[in-house]
């Protein structure tokens, strides 16, 4: 048995090199952690209203139905009628954003990404730190840009929630000439109608929501996975002994 | 009264008789399980066939539920996936296995090869075996990047994109050859449909066939040990060799605490870790194929990438491309490289370990460099190894032929 511990241990290694080798995406810089948790089924609630009030209009999430957010986030078909679906009929519809795709184009030069995998592509620190790193531009057509994605097409959506705040960036001259730019902080301009704890709070919510839809059976590939991982266990014990038994007569 | 009348009504050994009359049924489970003997000396690293064929089932039986659901076509192939993933009853195991399936397959077979090399399973009289395992590999990297394209995701397109863009650096041919593989100008429709008709089709069928014929090849000359020995030159009185064990039940029940063992780190990754930090599912093919947007940092999957990462390093296109070829073809070429008169690393002198020891480290790093951006340090990295990569292989005859080898012993080494 000593081989297969061995076995065991050596391909649980090679898992470990291939995960703690980071990122393989090329996303740079540093990313203030979302603190978002998929257990809090308020916080999905909470963030599902957020989405389809702040973000559907624009954005849809075409693969996601409104029943499976029912389902994972407690809500009956009538709760899901009255207070998310704005411009769906059946509850079996996916989340079509309300601006025709075309015109969007034509508006914003690009037209706004669907949000059903946003969370699987970009992570839901990126998203996090997007909706809470739009900054004042005079020189850009929305007024704003944004730290994580600069000369990004978005509106600050949220503003009336975050208010306004410009970005300090300092420029240093090296010696050679070459000229750096770092970012120092945010400086609030104008107050919105959150301040910044409630303000985060309100991003982490919609981002858990994001993260949810993202993958909604996360939850459940955990739960099953533990029992599996279980039987698996029963029968490997199983097997030894068989393996054992078998063996006794060679030598 | 005629013979056939005789024999009415009488036993005649059952349906098991009347199948061997007509089929060499008892006859062929006796040659290849029950009276097939390989040597009780095995280790952890004679699990990884079985495994491969383990990993081989699971991706045939998930393929055929992902072929029920899944779109071939440009429009519809993303939104296919995701149908799979989201509103199939079980269709995200099914997905998650046959993704982690495709790298699982690579894992297993990297040490399954790997294993080879350790104990000299490549050389006579088993050069054969080893040479249908090179199609076989080459066979499965084709059947993965066919594969790749499927859910035509970003990093499904652009990495296509890359990789097939590499023919175009053959002189004369090379832009006709690569309009060929697409079929269209660009990665298409086109290309998708044949990718898929390769991938479920073509490329199996051919893998099954070869799997066939390595086996068929390993039970005609037996299997390696651990010590390089040919346990077929001690035999008992009964005709069976000494230090054999027949593979069922023995080996079958060795390999079944194997395969149960292999199934829980299989399922760890399936059910808590499916993308495995974006090196078994990249996150940018969580982004549909957008041929008007080129991803900032196009990595190839991580089995390919030592591969990459040698193509990479070379500033010529067309070198680049040729050494690129070169690197996946060179170890074919291994029964003729390696002179050495001892099979086992056991028995070698230390040129060889070490030359081996060198180079798995040259494969791990140069895998590794294959997923970063190709830029400064990286690339002389990338270059310096490519080099040691090439320099195994090819100084080989030269570095095994005066290796001082140990004493081989009569018998397999056993320690119960």
């Amino acid at each position: 048995m000593g081989n297969l511990r061995r076995f065991a241990s050596l391909l649980a290694l090679s898992a470990c090199l291939v995960a703690t080798t980071g990122h393989a995406s090329g996303d740079s810089g540093h990313l203030e952690d979302s603190g978002i948790d998929p257990g809090d089924i308020h916080s999905l609630q909470r963030g599902a209203r957020n989405f389809m009030n702040y973000c559907s209009g624009c954005h849809s999430a075409r693969y996601v139905r409104y029943n499976t957010i029912g389902k994972y986030l407690e809500l009956s078909e009538q709760q899901l009628i009255d207070s998310l679906m704005f411009n769906a009929e059946k509850t079996f519809e996916t989340i079509l954003a309300s601006m025709p795709t075309d015109d969007a184009a034509r508006w914003f030069g690009k037209a706004p990404p669907d949000l059903s995998l946003m969370s699987r592509s970009k992570g839901a620190d990126y998203i996090y730190n997007f909706l809470t790193k739009f900054y004042v531009a005079e020189d850009s057509a929305t007024g704003v840009n944004n730290l994580m994605l600069d000369g990004t097409s978005m509106p600050h959506v949220l503003w009336e929630l975050q208010g306004y705040q410009a970005a300090i960036f300092k420029t240093h001259e090296s010696e050679d000439g070459s000229v750096t730019t770092t970012f120092e902080g945010f400086e609030q301009i104008s107050a919105g109608l959150m301040n910044a704890e409630e303000y985060a709070g309100f991003v982490r919510d919609t981002v858990n929501f994001l993260a949810h839809i993202g993958e909604p059976i996360r939850s459940d590939r955990r739960k099953l996975g533990v029992w599996v991982l279980m039987f698996l266990f029963f029968f490997y014990i199983i097997a030894s002994m068989l393996k054992k038994q078998i063996w006794k007569d060679v030598n | 009264m005629s013979r056939i009348e005789s024999e009415i009504g009488k036993p005649q050994g059952g349906l098991m008789k009347w199948i061997d009359d007509r089929f060499p049924f008892t006859e062929t489970m006796k040659y290849h399980i029950t009276e097939y003997y390989a040597a009780k000396s095995f280790n952890v690293w004679y699990v990884f066939g079985v495994l491969a064929m383990v990993v081989l089932v699971i991706q045939f039986l998930t393929g055929i539920f992902l072929t029920m659901n899944y779109k071939p076509a440009a429009a519809d192939a993303f939104a296919s996936v995701e149908y799979i993933m989201r509103d199939v009853e079980w269709g995200w195991l099914i997905r998650y296995m046959h993704s982690t399936g495709a790298s699982f397959f690579f894992i297993v077979v990297y040490l399954h090869m790997y294993r080879a090399m350790l104990y000299g399973s490549y050389k006579k009289p088993r050069e054969l075996i080893w040479i249908i395992g090179m199609l076989i590999f080459l066979t499965l990297m084709a059947e993965a990047f066919a594969g790749y394209l499927l859910p035509w995701g970003q990093m499904s397109y652009w990495g296509a994109q890359v990789i097939i863009s590499l023919f175009g650096a053959i002189p004369w041919v090379g832009d006709a050859l690569v309009e060929i593989i697409r079929g269209d100008y660009s990665i298409s429709d086109i290309t998708l449909n044949r990718f898929f008709a390769l991938h479920v089709i073509v490329l199996p069928l051919v893998l099954i066939c070869l799997i066939f014929v390595h086996i068929v090849a390993l039970h005609e000359v037996g299997s390696n040990n651990p010590d390089g020995i040919e346990i077929k030159e001690h035999k008992g009185a009964n005709g069976i060799p000494l230090d054999g064990i027949a593979f069922h039940p023995y080996h079958t029940s060795k390999d079944l605490v194997a395969i149960i063992v292999f199934l829980m780190i299989f399922c760890a990754v399936v059910f808590f870790a499916p993308e495995m930090g974006g090196y078994f599912l990249e996150h940018a093919n969580f982004e549909p194929a957008n041929m008007r947007a080129t991803p900032e940092h196009i990595a190839p999957v991580w089995y390919f990438t030592p591969f990459y990462a040698i193509l990479r390093a070379v500033p010529s296109k067309l070198l680049g491309f040729i050494l690129f070829g070169l690197s996946v073809v060179l170890p074919l070429f291994l029964p003729w490289l390696d002179r050495a008169r001892v099979k086992s690393i056991r028995y070698r002198g230390w040129i060889y370990k070490s030359a081996l020891t060198v180079f798995t480290i040259t494969f791990v790093v140069l895998g590794w460099l294959g997923t970063m951006p190709a830029e400064g340090v990286y690339v002389l990295a990338a270059r310096i190894l490519s080099v040691i990569y090439f320099a195994f292989f090819l100084l080989m005859p030269y570095y095994t032929a005066i290796d001082k080898t140990k004493p081989v012993p009569d018998r397999v080494v056993y320690h119960g």
